[in-house]
């Protein structure tokens, strides 16, 4: 059992980033838009000029 | 390998994909082979597309747009160049560090997501532009460029080089305010969500651990952790409670926010102190999920008000932001582009086909069809033509008109229109304030209530006191008051709007359910309020049609309102001349060579001397209109006022409701009981004034029933601010619309049982979800307060019972209804062009 005073924690700290993350997710306007990216995704976009907002 | 997608027997347009007129031949070279398109617009779009080298466009496609307009590069440039004007970027540009500049726009014309694509690459490939991204739910574009390298003008002209059309627009702060509170809400949702799940994976150990297997230590780790994990929950999650709470407070008034508070305060505080104090239970995860699921109530609740409020910014974002405006009509024809903002009544301008019309006024030149369909929800495009009235915002469609201004800013229709809604918004609803008041009540009993038990309790077993007293603020749920009466109204507004029906006051919609009796004007309101041809009767040997061509050559000319009955601007017109208006009896003049008379039969009569042949006997509401020549009768036309298409139906459909149906009217007796009959309206009164009809709705209110009042005039504006509810028709006089609860603006009928049912369904669901509270309470606040609740438990039932009532108040956006009207209103900018759907393209 004594596994737990290394998995509690680290469960927290996992917690503690993946709040982080989506966070920054919401801070990136990822939920803005719930449609476009899937289907920009099938575009093949290889010679993009790469000016998106996302890029900066 | 790009070829032709349509059917294989008829060649179709590469770019549009509309069949091929015969001879067309605008080709375009592809990389590897050439296709034909329709016309030069459509070849000069893809033409633009393959050579900035996005030609893949094509591929990735799965609808086709529609045919592209012509480009007229110096004109339309010309009038792009405004947009790079200070005084107007003022109004829609960010200005960044030195020269970058920042604007959105609103693209036309996006069907696809090929479009996207497309329009992305086209627009970050220009020289000076820093970034583009385009949304694919709501077709806008933020677009960042160096105003020393590009000009906004530019941006928008290459645009327009591959088919679209872009507009700037001011992204008003209400849509900035939107965005902010939504990625706020996203925020508080997914801490509380996380901190839920994970409390909840300490918490389940502890629960069903036999005892005595889990020590001490482990047990405190645990603890500490929930409440690291609970902290930001309480304190940013759930902040937004305690400060509606303390506001509450500081008012001296009790909100729901008061017992949420105070029972997430209370728990979270005592579970810090069994931590602390190592004695007792932790109720973290009641904290959680309590904050977890009502906070994804509001978040739904926030979704809802959402949508009713993006039907009223279409309105507002109507009105162009430039008008072509004449330097001196009719002198001169050269026109200037001049900001909206600047212009004043009396000033001439042309719209040219396409363009949104910039203010309300008259035309005084041309012909053709606006498309008022975003004002009135009227799908079909109105005729236009001299002296008929243009609303701002409106579409003008087929053929370039000059009009006169009339009204600009605050004086138009559109303006009005928006005002109405505002002061809807304001104004709470009788049913809502009755809920606050009865929330307040609650909450007050409540804490009365949770005190009295928990002295009673600290009485019994102290120990128990304060968990159970916890419980009881908990359990209880003014949900169904706070949240689903609200929630339910909103939805139902909402709904009404995509109908063409707009609820300009707070109480509309509650009255509207309980209406037994509706009352209709009738003229512009069960028919359309203007003369119309009803019927022709050929007398000689000339045909019907060819008396209404001749009748309409002669009427071309006039403006009296039996003209415009009679003459059909659509028609080719007959070679007269020298015709001549005979005041108060007819027209005179030469048609093809024939000497013809047209007016009343007396008049006629005296050019060739004989009676009508038959002896017609009319109904004495229509208008007779005779034709002859030198020789004899022609013809005669019966005008008269037309119902409105779908008033039987929508007279029927009312009685099938169970509603009764009355028909008052100034008219005379004789018309009004024909109209009546027509109908199906057992119970009519004419020749009555103003004075009259107040006195018979009075007489019904008195007989206990309540009345909606359906008119359009200002002899009716009296009479509708004493019925009950009132619906006035939206091309009626301003009068009536001031004193009206709700204005039918696309003048179908059928929508008012429409919005019988809906109001109807809003009520029932308002009383469903306070029955569900009133159950609920009932059994979970005595059940809490006898201690067979724990905390936790209290949570999930309080919050459940929050989610139960908002999502049954969001049935109310998916209800059906008679008139084949389904789901949510969709509103769109680009409604104009019919798109097709075919497959994509083969690839090469």
């Amino acid at each position: 059992m004594d596994i737990l005073f290394l998995l509690i924690p680290l469960s927290v700290i996992l917690v503690v980033l993946i709040a982080a993350v989506f966070l920054w997710a919401v801070k990136a306007g990822q939920f803005e838009d719930m449609e476009g990216p899937a289907h920009r995704i099938l575009m093949d976009d290889d010679k993009s000029p790469g000016k998106k907002y996302s890029d900066e | 390998m790009p070829t032709d997608t349509g059917s294989s027997h008829m060649p179709t347009c590469f770019h549009c994909g509309s069949p091929l007129p015969p001879g067309a031949h605008y080709p375009v070279d592809l990389p590897d082979a050439s296709c034909n398109t329709c016309c030069h617009g459509c070849q000069a779009v893809a033409r633009m597309i393959v050579s900035s080298g996005n030609v893949d466009y094509y591929r990735h496609r799965t609808r086709l747009p529609p045919a592209a307009a012509a480009p007229a590069a110096s004109e339309i440039l010309q009038q792009l160049r405004l947009y790079d004007l200070p005084e107007i970027q003022q109004a829609f540009v960010k200005p960044g560090e030195g020269d970058i500049r920042e604007a959105a726009l609103i693209l036309e014309g996006i069907v696809c997501a090929a479009c996207i694509w497309l329009n992305e690459r086209h627009i970050a490939q220009l020289p000076g532009v820093l970034a583009v991204e385009i949304n694919f739910a709501t077709h806008r574009a933020r677009v960042r460029w160096d105003n020393s390298r590009i000009q906004l003008s530019d941006i928008l002209h290459a645009i327009r080089d591959i088919g679209y059309a872009a507009y700037p627009f001011d992204a008003d702060r209400q849509e900035d305010v939107f965005r902010r509170e939504r990625a706020s809400a996203q925020r508080r949702l997914a801490i509380a969500g996380l901190g839920m799940m994970q409390v909840m994976m300490y918490a389940i150990p502890a629960y069903l651990a036999d005892p005595g297997s889990m020590t001490r230590d482990i047990q405190a780790l645990m603890r500490w952790a929930s409440l690291m994990l609970t902290l930001p929950v309480v304190f940013y999650s759930a902040w937004p409670f305690f400060q509606g709470a303390w506001r509450d407070l500081r008012r001296r008034s009790l909100g729901m926010d008061v017992p949420v508070a105070l029972g997430v305060g209370a728990a979270f505080a005592a579970s810090v102190w069994a931590i602390l104090t190592h004695s007792g239970e932790v109720y973290f995860d009641s904290v959680t999920m309590f904050v977890f699921f009502l906070l994804s109530g509001r978040y739904l609740e926030m979704g809802a008000r959402r949508k009713s409020a993006a039907a009223l910014e279409t309105l507002a974002k109507l009105i162009p932001a430039v008008a072509n405006r004449y330097r001196n009509y009719p002198a001169q024809q050269e026109t200037q582009s001049v900001p909206v903002t600047q212009l004043t009544a009396g000033d001439t301008l042309l719209v040219k086909p396409g363009e949104a019309i910039p203010a309300d006024g008259i035309v005084l030149a041309g012909i053709s069809e606006a498309d008022e369909s975003l004002l009135s929800g009227e799908s079909r495009a109105l005729p236009k033509i001299a002296g008929d009235r243009l609303v701002g915002g409106a579409i003008n469609i087929s053929s370039p008109l000059v009009m006169r201004v009339e009204k600009t800013g605050a004086d138009t229709v559109l303006s009005g229109i928006l005002r109405l809604l505002d002061r809807a918004q304001a104004e709470k609803p009788r049913i809502a304030l009755l809920a606050d008041r009865f929330a307040t009540w609650f909450v007050f009993t409540l804490l009365v209530l949770a005190a009295g038990v928990a002295l009673g309790w600290y009485w019994v077993e102290p120990a128990r006191a304060f968990w159970i007293t916890v419980s009881v603020l908990v359990v209880s749920c003014p949900c169904a008051l706070g949240l689903a009466t609200p929630a339910a109204l909103t939805a139902a507004a909402g709904r009404l709007t995509g109908m063409g029906l707009l609820a300009t006051r707070g109480h509309a919609l509650e009255t509207l359910a309980r209406v037994t009796h509706v009352v209709f004007d009738k003229t512009g309101t069960l028919t359309c309020g203007r003369l119309a041809l009803l019927d022709t009767i050929s007398l000689g040997e000339t045909s019907a049609a060819h008396c209404r061509a001749l009748a309409s050559a002669l009427e071309g000319v006039s403006e009296h309102p039996i003209a415009h009955a009679l003459h059909d601007p659509a028609a080719h017109s007959l070679p007269s001349h020298a015709i001549t208006n005979v005041p108060g009896y007819g027209l005179e003049g030469i048609v093809e060579g024939r000497h013809l008379r047209l007016g009343r039969p007396d008049f006629v009569a005296q050019l060739h001397g004989r009676p009508l042949p038959v002896n017609l006997n009319f109904r004495d509401n229509l208008t007779m209109v005779a034709l002859g020549d030198e020789h004899g009768w022609l013809g005669v036309f019966l005008l008269g006022d037309r119902l409105r298409p779908d008033a039987v139906r929508a007279v029927a459909r009312l009685k099938e409701l169970g509603v009764e149906v009355s028909l008052l009217s100034g008219d005379g007796n004789a018309t009004v009981a024909h109209v009546a009959g027509l109908l199906g309206i057992e119970h009519y009164a004419g020749q009555l004034m103003p004075g009259d009809k107040l006195a018979r709705m009075r007489a019904l209110q008195n007989g206990g029933q309540i009345v909606a009042m359906v008119g359009d005039g200002v002899n009716d504006a009296p009479v509708l601010a004493a019925a009950q509810v009132s619906i006035a028709m939206g091309q009626g006089s301003d009068v009536a619309q001031a004193s009206a609860d709700m204005v039918m603006m696309n003048g179908q009928l059928e929508c008012l049982a429409d919005a019988l049912v809906l109001a109807r369904r809003t009520a029932g669901i308002i009383r469903q979800n306070l029955a569900w509270a009133a159950v609920y309470n009932l059994a979970a606040i005595p059940a809490a307060a006898l201690g067979f609740v724990t905390p936790w438990m209290a949570g999930i039932g309080m919050s459940l019972s929050s989610l139960l009532v908002v999502l049954n108040a969001r049935r109310l956006s998916r209800i059906r209804l008679g008139s084949g009207d389904e789901g949510a209103p969709t509103h769109s900018a680009t409604a104009a062009g019919t798109a097709v759907t075919v497959p994509a393209l083969e690839g090469p």
